[in-house]
């Protein structure tokens, strides 16, 4: 499914706050929030994360000075158990609240109901966007952050990370929501939960040739595509995919990854960053500011998620993934 | 593209694991644990009056002791990514796998969180270690009482 | 001398075959070691581990393989004096202080420890 916007809703401002490892970002001169506590002083990991959330959002708002009673909606996710991060934070934001779950997806999903509430007249300012925290997220998925065991050189390193983003009504000099692409859910029977970027970049490719497809473009219209958290392998997968399709090479340098540009060359994080938090604040603190300063005048995001569970795995399950796009321009 | 494609690229771009070097560093660092767990042997059996069949006890108590330090202070994860089986194996390994579940699991309380949890990872080991070991005594105790071999 | 040699020999080709697991076999850490055990166990029951001890000393006794040896030790044991009864009842009576050093440590850790997000 592809929809085209008609009244252009506008991301009018982003922010993104991070935990202290992702100072070593690459991106990490964007980010609003560098804190030196990944818990952000709380208790637990997730009141660490709600906190991290709540900052990031306050962010936005005071960047586009407003209060949370002019905002009509709060459309967000993240990864842990009936996301109840998100929910926290929203019952202290205190605004209309659908929590969305597409895992690492979410950070655009909740962008495209927020640019669909829009172009609906139903909202005027909505803050949409996803978080990530590294010991929940490890401890849920994974083992207990203090375990032992070894990573493969496909493993990636799920970041503590929120982004977060204003949608409203068109307005000139800001980016703006040209077209989004749902993304179906795609399974090619990968298992390895250590093989996120495997098991993710048929999602990404599928999304992609929709979406060109469907709007009559090729890759080289875009200024760049970003994928969400594909990791350097998975980037490399989509890469070759498409060029099976014969999608020249000039093109595929167009195409670049949240996760695996996010920690630079540093091979303590294997195979790159992942996480709902990756993407979110990579899109909503590099991508809107290079549009601001006009190096970008038309990009598509794709942010890919896989859904699975640690009871899915262990039940033998494959893992399904899916991938949201959304074309932002501007003039 | 078909999903048996997909799979001939993935399975040529996916890194396979460096087996000779991660092996060679499993039985570098087992091998050098087990020299410590001598060596701990070795003390107990000078210094306190242990002798070479009761050693066991004290040496595995104070290598799980060693171990709770270097989980609590986050550095078993270091020698877990350099070590693999080599710092898994051992009965470090075990005290590890116990240790971060009770330190993880903290925040959910004492009793629903630490006791509860302990054994989420290390379960699995005593599980089949008992029923394994039941079921292989439970074997030759009756294979002996038929006269089929004897103690 | 020759004991520390043989215990780093013994002890490493243990974890090789461990690492071998995961690696070739695809095994998860807790496959792992569980596969470990019960092979300790096996090897109790032909009269074989004890003899690798000897030879060999923490080199057989500190890799988890020897849990499940002590647990048949223990088991067979207690089966001599007692018949099949002491299956049962005999098989932590040998091995009892890897689990109460664990759960002790692990208990005591809980309480000095917080857990905190490290790259390696």
């Amino acid at each position: 499914m592809v929809i085209v916007f008609q009244t252009k809703p506008a991301l009018l401002a982003g922010a993104a706050a991070v935990g202290p490892l992702e100072a070593r970002s690459v991106f990490r001169s964007y980010f609003d929030i560098v804190a030196d506590d990944e818990r952000f002083q709380e208790k637990t990991n997730e009141q660490g994360q709600r906190r991290l959330i709540t900052n990031t959002c306050q962010h936005v708002m005071d960047k586009a000075k407003i209060k949370n009673l002019d905002v009509d909606y709060f459309l967000s996710g993240d990864l842990i158990n009936q996301m109840t991060p998100t929910n926290f934070a929203a019952r202290e934001l205190a605004v209309s609240f659908i929590g969305m779950f597409s895992a690492c997806a979410t950070s655009i999903s909740s962008v495209i109901v927020a640019g669909l509430l829009t172009e609906l007249g139903a909202s005027k300012l909505a803050i949409a966007g996803a978080s990530s925290q590294h010991n929940a997220t490890e401890r849920q998925f994974r083992y207990p952050v203090d375990y032992g065991a070894q990573k493969p050189a496909t493993a990636q390193w799920t970041v503590t990370a929120a982004g977060y983003a204003l949608v409203g009504q068109y307005q000139p000099d800001f980016p703006y929501m040209v077209a989004a692409t749902v993304g179906k859910v795609i399974d090619y029977h990968e298992t390895d939960p250590f093989h996120m970027g495997g098991a993710m970049a048929p999602a990404a490719y599928d999304t992609i040739k929709r979406h060109l497809q469907h709007r009559k473009q090729k890759i080289s219209d875009y200024d760049m595509v970003m994928t969400g958290d594909l990791g350097k392998i998975g980037l490399k997968l989509v890469k070759a995919m498409l060029a099976e399709d014969g999608i020249k090479n000039d093109e595929l340098q167009l195409i670049r990854d949240a996760g695996a540009e996010f920690y630079g060359d540093d091979q303590a994080f294997q195979a790159g960053a992942s996480g709902a938090g990756c993407s979110a604040a990579v899109y909503y603190s590099y991508v809107l500011s290079q549009f601001m300063t006009g190096r970008f005048k038309r990009v598509l995001l794709v942010a890919t998620g896989a859904l699975l569970s640690p009871l899915s795995y262990q039940q033998g399950e494959t893992i399904p993934c899916t991938a949201h796009a959304i074309e932002i321009a501007m003039n | 593209m078909k999903e048996s494609q997909y799979e001939t690229i993935e399975q040529q771009m996916t890194p396979t694991p460096p087996y000779v070097v991660n092996v060679l560093k499993a039985f570098l660092i087992g091998g050098l644990i087990c020299v410590i767990g001598q060596a701990i042997s070795f003390f107990y059996m000078i210094f306190f009056d242990f002798t070479e069949k009761t050693v066991g006890n004290p040496t595995v108590a104070t290598i799980i002791f060693i171990s709770m330090i270097l989980t609590g202070l986050g550095l078993y994860t270091r020698l877990g990514q350099f070590a693999g089986a080599g710092s898994a194996v051992p009965v470090t390994g075990f005290g590890n796998a116990v240790v971060s579940a009770a330190i993880e699991h903290r925040t959910e309380g004492y009793v629903l969180g630490v006791g509860s949890n302990m054994f989420k990872l290390a379960g699995s080991v005593i599980v089949f270690g008992t029923v394994s070991a039941f079921v292989v005594a439970l074997v030759k105790t009756v294979l002996v009482m038929l006269g089929v071999v004897t103690w | 001398m020759y004991t520390f040699i043989f215990a780093f020999l013994v002890g490493g080709a243990i974890c090789a075959i461990g690492q071998l697991l995961m690696d070739v076999g695809k095994l998860t850490p807790a496959h792992t070691l569980s596969t470990l055990v019960v092979a300790g166990a096996i090897l109790d029951g032909f009269g074989l581990y004890e003899p690798l001890i000897d030879f060999a000393g923490a080199g057989a006794t500190v890799p988890i393989t020897s849990f499940g040896n002590s647990l048949t030790h223990g088991a067979l044991a207690e089966a001599e004096k007692h018949g099949l009864v002491g299956v049962v009842t005999g098989m932590f009576e040998v091995t009892s202080s890897g689990i109460s050093a664990a759960i002790i440590f692990g208990f005591i850790a809980a309480l000095i420890f917080h857990s905190k997000g490290k790259v390696n």
